[in-house]
């Protein structure tokens, strides 16, 4: 029989009391950053009523914006989803001379402010530069235009499809592939129904995080934007248009679509992050039995 | 396994189509003129509500007269800023901007427009003209009365920044005006003055709304400088309860000019649809919806209806003061000129 050991506080264990307080202090920080400044978007777009609250976001600039901002996702998106599994695809299954340079690269616009990147396109694309001179001759317009603000959202959105890709195509490994091909897939079979089925979820989490920036970026669209009402503007530089235009309401309107976008990119993260996270797992057993036999 | 795999074919499919359709739907701005005639105004930080009230107003006067739809597009920010974006490309038909250097600019840099373009409006192209008056909050706590009470101790003064804001150059001359004519044109004391002035400044925004917004919403500051048109509007946004206006002994009289872009309108076929949006600002309609949106009109009779809104007050031009605003320009704002010299950032 055991003897009863008095209460020692174990190495491994902080008392009860620093628990509480270090959770009752997370949670005071989450109320106080993020749901109060959530609840207060709410209650100000809905400040004068329901009724003010759909006039504002579906008036003509309005929509406009959010047409501009769906669109520029549209196309931002699959662009940087397949520059994601080009890279990632050559970055796993290959060897080449710059390829640790090739990694650091795509991590650039992560490093680069939002606003110098929207600064690179008017030095680049502005109408006294070269190229811009020559765009202009031929009446193409990039920068203060729409298509300029595509370019500043491709570039500012540009890493996060490719650095959710690399680590999930490098831990699965080439051997499923290698046995499609040996049982008589062609490349583009072996691709759609083998690799891609394998970094699915990964490839998924990269488009809701690229999208939901795409969506609310500011700074670099800032920049070459032109700011032109109902033409230029996406969602988060009409905010701020209309916050200046002293209408809040209808500022903070648009602001709640942007945060329900936030919070639906959040509820997806959630459930994304559940899936790539055994995948990668399974992948690396995959390896392990498969090296094993061999 | 397999019924997953379909499904996430199908909803990647769905996904590319959704996109590929949105994307088909885009159609370039440029396709559009042709239809009907559209025109590009851009203005400075202030004007947001002028220019929507009175580019209905044209546009309906202009299908009146001619029959063609006419879309107005507009964009404002800081007058430096604006200048700089149509300079390096933002593809204005017209601009409308705080101070007539902004358009010498694009003169000299893109050589947009003739280097004489202030002659070809009247009143030299500027169809309305502001001053700069000081806002407090009610019952003026700090009792601020006159210029000379911007630089005291623990006064905290929002203005806008003179490199990106027109606003901002017209309250910094302004307020190096006054104490000139006060010292008998010492120069020495103006510099100082206006050095003590900004020291006061906590925070420049990059043009005359974003400095309003500062004070108004943020609350931070006890007094903004700013346009006349800018506190008038404030005080109808806000209500008078909230803030009063304090006019000084002494101000600038701002001329806001306006010029059509000739090389943009040759290219968009707008040339006589831009003039005709200018020209008609000198008209009887377009004055009254200058004055009624406080900027102050240069006809009589506009102004001798709305009397009581524009307070009168000893005004100097920067003709007068300064020699024009190419050399007020070169000494006070550009790179190396005396702002630069004299201000600190509050740390």
């Amino acid at each position: 029989m055991a003897a009863r050991r008095p209460d020692v506080p174990r190495a491994t264990a902080d008392p009860p009391a620093v628990r509480r307080a270090l959770i009752a202090i997370a949670l005071t920080f989450l109320a106080l950053f993020l749901f109060i400044p959530l609840i207060a978007v709410f209650a100000e777009a809905l400040g004068k009523g329901v009724g003010q609250y759909f006039a504002a976001i579906t008036s003509s600039e309005s929509l406009a914006a959010i047409r501009l901002t769906l669109m520029t996702a549209a196309i931002a998106v699959p662009l940087n989803v397949s520059f994601g599994l080009t890279a990632a695809w050559a970055i796993a299954r290959f060897e080449f001379p710059g390829k640790q340079l090739l990694i650091t690269v795509i991590d650039l616009p992560f490093s680069v402010s939002p606003v110098i990147a929207g600064m690179l396109f008017v030095l680049l694309l502005g109408i006294r530069t070269p190229i811009g001179g020559w765009l202009d001759d031929h009446n193409v317009r990039i920068i203060f235009a729409e298509p300029g603000i595509v370019l500043a959202t491709i570039f500012v959105t540009f890493p996060f499809a490719a650095r959710e890709l690399i680590p999930i195509m490098q831990s699965v490994g080439s051997e499923e592939e290698q046995a499609a091909i040996v049982l008589g897939a062609s490349g583009w079979q072996s691709f759609l129904r083998v690799t891609i089925p394998n970094v699915k979820w990964g490839l998924l989490y990269g488009m809701v995080l690229c999208n939901s920036r795409a969506m609310g970026e500011f700074g670099a669209v800032s920049v070459v934007s032109g700011h032109i009402r109902g033409h230029t503007n996406t969602m988060p530089l009409y905010v701020e248009i209309l916050y200046n235009d002293y209408q809040f309401a209808a500022a903070f309107a648009v602001s709640s679509l942007l945060t329900m976008l936030a919070v639906a990119t959040l509820v997806a993260k959630y459930f994304l992050e559940r899936r790539v996270a055994p995948q990668v797992r399974l992948a690396a057993e995959n390896q392990d039995v498969m090296e094993a036999a061999a | 396994m397999l019924n997953r795999q379909l499904l996430m074919h199908r909803l990647m499919t769905k996904w590319l189509l959704a996109a590929a359709l949105a994307a088909a739907s885009l159609t370039p701005s440029g396709y559009a003129r042709a239809a009907s005639q559209t025109l590009l105004n851009v203005s400075y930080d202030p004007t947001r509500e002028l220019y929507q009230e009175y580019s209905a107003a044209f546009a309906k006067y202009w299908k009146a007269k001619t029959g063609t739809q006419v879309t107005i597009n507009q964009s404002n920010g800081g007058s430096g800023k604006q200048a700089r974006a149509v300079i390096d490309g933002l593809d204005a038909d017209v601009v409308t901007l705080g101070l007539a250097y902004d358009i010498d600019a694009i003169a000299d840099k893109a050589k947009l427009l003739p280097e004489d373009w202030q002659k070809r409006l009247p009143d030299d192209s500027s169809p309305y003209t502001s001053t700069i008056v000081l806002l407090v909050r009610a019952g003026n706590p700090k009792s601020i009365h006159d210029w000379n009470d911007l630089v005291k101790p623990g006064i905290s003064v929002i203005t806008p920044n003179p490199k990106t804001s027109g606003g901002a150059r017209w309250n910094f001359l302004a307020a190096w005006g006054y104490e000139l004519r006060k010292s008998g044109g010492d120069e020495h004391k103006a510099r100082n003055f206006v050095a003590t002035l900004y020291r006061n400044v906590p925070v420049l925004d990059s043009g005359a709304r974003g400095s309003t917004t500062t004070f108004v919403e943020r609350g931070i500051g006890d007094v903004l400088i700013a346009w006349e048109n800018e506190a008038l509007m404030a005080l109808k946004e806000f209500g008078t309860g909230k803030f009063e206006i304090v006019v000084p002994s002494v101000s600038v009289l701002a001329e806001p000019p306006v010029a059509w872009l000739d090389r943009n309108t040759a290219r968009h076929q707008t040339t006589d649809l831009a003039k005709a949006y200018l020209q008609y600002l000198y008209s009887p309609e377009g004055q009254e919806i200058i004055a009624h949106n406080f900027y102050r009109p240069r006809s009589k009779e506009v102004a001798a209806k709305y009397a009581k809104v524009f307070p009168e007050l000893p005004l100097f031009t920067v003709d007068q003061q300064f020699g024009g605003w190419r050399s007020a320009q070169k000494k006070f704002f550009d790179d190396g000129g005396v702002f630069d010299q004299i201000y600190q950032p509050v740390k």
